[in-house]
């Protein structure tokens, strides 16, 4: 999306342009062609040194900012994860090794909560990428340019509203006595609860969470498909299924990998919605009570490092499938 | 295509059921601040106003909303400035390391907000140089700032992408001076994505909880922190579910002026991976 456009944006028009005091306001006195073209060139030498210094000015800021205190920090926390938290005097011992991220790796029940956290996030992202679809699709295909507009108002409101109030609605549906209950009893049902440790109430609520962040990505890939495909595709005889399946799936695909950066990520560093709908542990609330109960700086350290890595990677694959062009 | 009449049918319904649910819950909740009683059952046993008025004459609540609007504002100041910067460096000139520029303004929305919180609440430890900052407001503003700079990033980028050079260089051959041009020519054709831009990074904080917590410090409470820690006080659930309904109107506004503002850029942070690698 960006490259057709450099080609008009970039430094070229800026670089060979004279310098506005020769022909605007004009310079003092005459000046002859040959002193004029060595002016111009003169100029523009220095005008090209100044835009990179303009640059910089520009730049300095942000990047210091991002790099200091963002990239900084990941790199202190990375550090930390590498120091060693004495049980027994409850110090924090500032030299380095290996043992939080041995213990993140031998103790069973680490090893379990990361799968689950991971698991999660796989399963709300599918659930997402199903759910997303049809929405997306009357969005881009069906709708007119009116309902358009108000299905993607609809749909992006929600996504900003407070999210630890969403938790709390959900909280409110699933409880004993809530709404999910109240419509499932007479099947004779019972709703996931909010006590136990089950996960089905985590996978609703994540998922609700989350949806937005996958219906928009969906939404507009799915607009950038040509109509003339799809209709190509159906004139010679596929029918709607298979069209969806060898046209508008592969096509869209970039893009739901592109929402599933932000179900994916959002599932990963999660911690206050398996706190309030279940009394499930994941990655963060491990992480949460080791730094507030606990005080081990350097566990909690090691292992919030662990979904870090695992969306960087996730990063990189997105990236290689085509996300951020979709994006 | 014709799409077939089941077909159309078929995904009216799925759309339906889709807005559905996303609209469910936050009806509920809205009931449920009206609700009579103090148990939270269903169905509700009335309607009352009794929970709103204590929602607003409490004074935890009224100290967290203080403490977020202050924060709200500090992050959206810092976000504004340096997420325009980068996006007049990123759309007006061509250098080495763009991508990188447009990867490092996104990263921080796209890792996971434990990872976030936890590494801001290391470094903010340590912090080597200075000996360790005190936690409080402006710890939690710094944080919000660095995730809020791509929102503003992503509008200013956006617009200046659509915005002709030609204006620009107009204005300068005319013997406009730089600041002059920005002034008349730039600044206005942006001025817009600025607002939309500011109003979403002020929303994003608004809401933000968990790099929150773990950069809050001296019992300083933002509203969502408010109302996780009063969800289970059995006192409080009713006045949390009115506290809730007016945070989500708060949050939901901004973010509907800003809709209006920018037309047709999409504005959710999942475009704010938008500009990587653009």
């Amino acid at each position: 999306m960006g490259v057709g456009l450099d080609d008009h944006q970039g430094l070229i028009p800026y670089r060979y342009r004279p310098p506005a005091t020769l022909i605007g306001r004009g310079a003092a006195g005459p000046i002859s062609l040959g002193a004029r073209m060595t002016a111009v060139a003169h100029v523009g030498k220095l005008l090209r040194g100044k835009r990179r210094t303009q640059l910089a000015v520009l730049l300095a800021a942000p990047m210091g900012w991002l790099v200091f205190a963002y990239l900084g920090s990941l790199a202190v926390m990375l550090f930390n994860g590498l120091w060693r938290f004495d049980l027994g005097t409850q110090i924090v011992i500032k030299e380095l090794g290996l043992s939080n991220f041995e213990r993140l790796w031998n103790e069973a029940v680490y090893r379990t909560i990361t799968q689950r956290t991971l698991g999660m996030a796989a399963l709300v992202t599918l659930t997402c990428a199903i759910l997303a679809f049809p929405i997306a699709f009357t969005m881009a295909k069906l709708a007119g340019p009116r309902a358009r507009r108000y299905l993607l108002v609809a749909v992006l409101l929600p996504l900003w509203a407070s999210y630890v109030v969403k938790v709390y609605a959900w909280r409110t549906i699933l409880a004993q006595e809530g709404v999910l209950n109240w419509m499932l009893s007479p099947l004779g049902l019972d709703g996931p609860g909010t006590g136990g440790t089950g996960l089905t109430g985590i996978w609703l609520t994540l998922t609700y969470l989350w949806l937005p962040y996958m219906i928009l990505p969906v939404y507009a890939g799915l607009e950038r498909i040509p109509e003339s495909l799809i209709d190509a595709s159906s004139d010679l005889g596929a029918s709607p299924f298979t069209t969806f399946r060898k046209v508008v799936l592969p096509l869209a695909f970039p893009a739901v990998v592109a929402g599933s950066i932000f179900t994916f990520s959002l599932t990963l560093g999660d911690y206050i919605t398996p706190r309030l709908v279940s009394s499930s542990q994941f990655i963060g609330n491990v992480i949460y009570d080791q730094l507030g109960v606990a005080g081990n700086l350097p566990f909690a350290a090691a292992f919030a490092s662990v979904p870090m890595v695992i969306m960087v990677v996730y990063l990189l694959a997105a990236r290689r499938l085509g996300a951020f062009e979709s994006l | 295509m014709i799409y077939s009449r089941s077909l159309r049918w078929l995904l009216r319904g799925g759309t339906a059921a889709t807005l559905a649910f996303i609209y469910f819950p936050l009806f509920i909740l809205a009931l449920y601040a009206f609700n009579s009683a103090r148990v939270q059952r269903w169905p509700i046993d009335g309607l009352s106003l009794e929970w709103v008025r204590r929602a607003a004459q409490n004074e935890g609540a009224r100290d967290a909303l203080f403490t977020s609007l202050k924060v709200g504002l500090l992050a959206t100041g810092i976000a504004l400035l340096l997420g325009s910067l980068a996006a007049f460096g990123v759309a007006r000139y061509r250098f080495f390391g763009r991508d990188a520029v447009s990867f490092l303004v996104v990263i921080p929305i796209a890792l996971p907000g434990i990872a976030t919180g936890m590494a801001l609440n290391s470094a903010f430890r340590e912090a080597p140089l200075i000996g360790g900052i005190e936690f409080g407001t402006m710890t939690i503003a710094i944080g919000h700032a660095t995730f809020c700079i791509v929102v503003v990033y992503n509008n200013v980028l956006a617009r200046l992408r659509r915005t002709s050079l030609n204006l620009e260089e107009a204005s300068a051959d005319l013997g406009a001076t730089p600041v002059q041009t920005f002034r008349h020519v730039t600044f206005p054709a942006i001025r817009t994505a600025l607002l939309a831009g500011a109003l979403l990074a002020f929303a994003l904080s608004f809401d933000e909880i968990i790099v929150t917590t773990f950069t809050t410090g001296g019992g300083v409470k933002t509203l969502p922190i408010w109302i996780f820690q009063n969800y289970s006080r059995p006192n409080q659930g009713p006045i949390v579910n009115a506290v809730g309904l007016f945070a989500i109107l708060l949050s939901i506004i901004p973010v509907y002026l800003a809709q209006r503002l920018t037309e047709e850029e999409v504005v959710s942070p999942a475009a704010g991976a938008a500009a990587a690698t653009h």
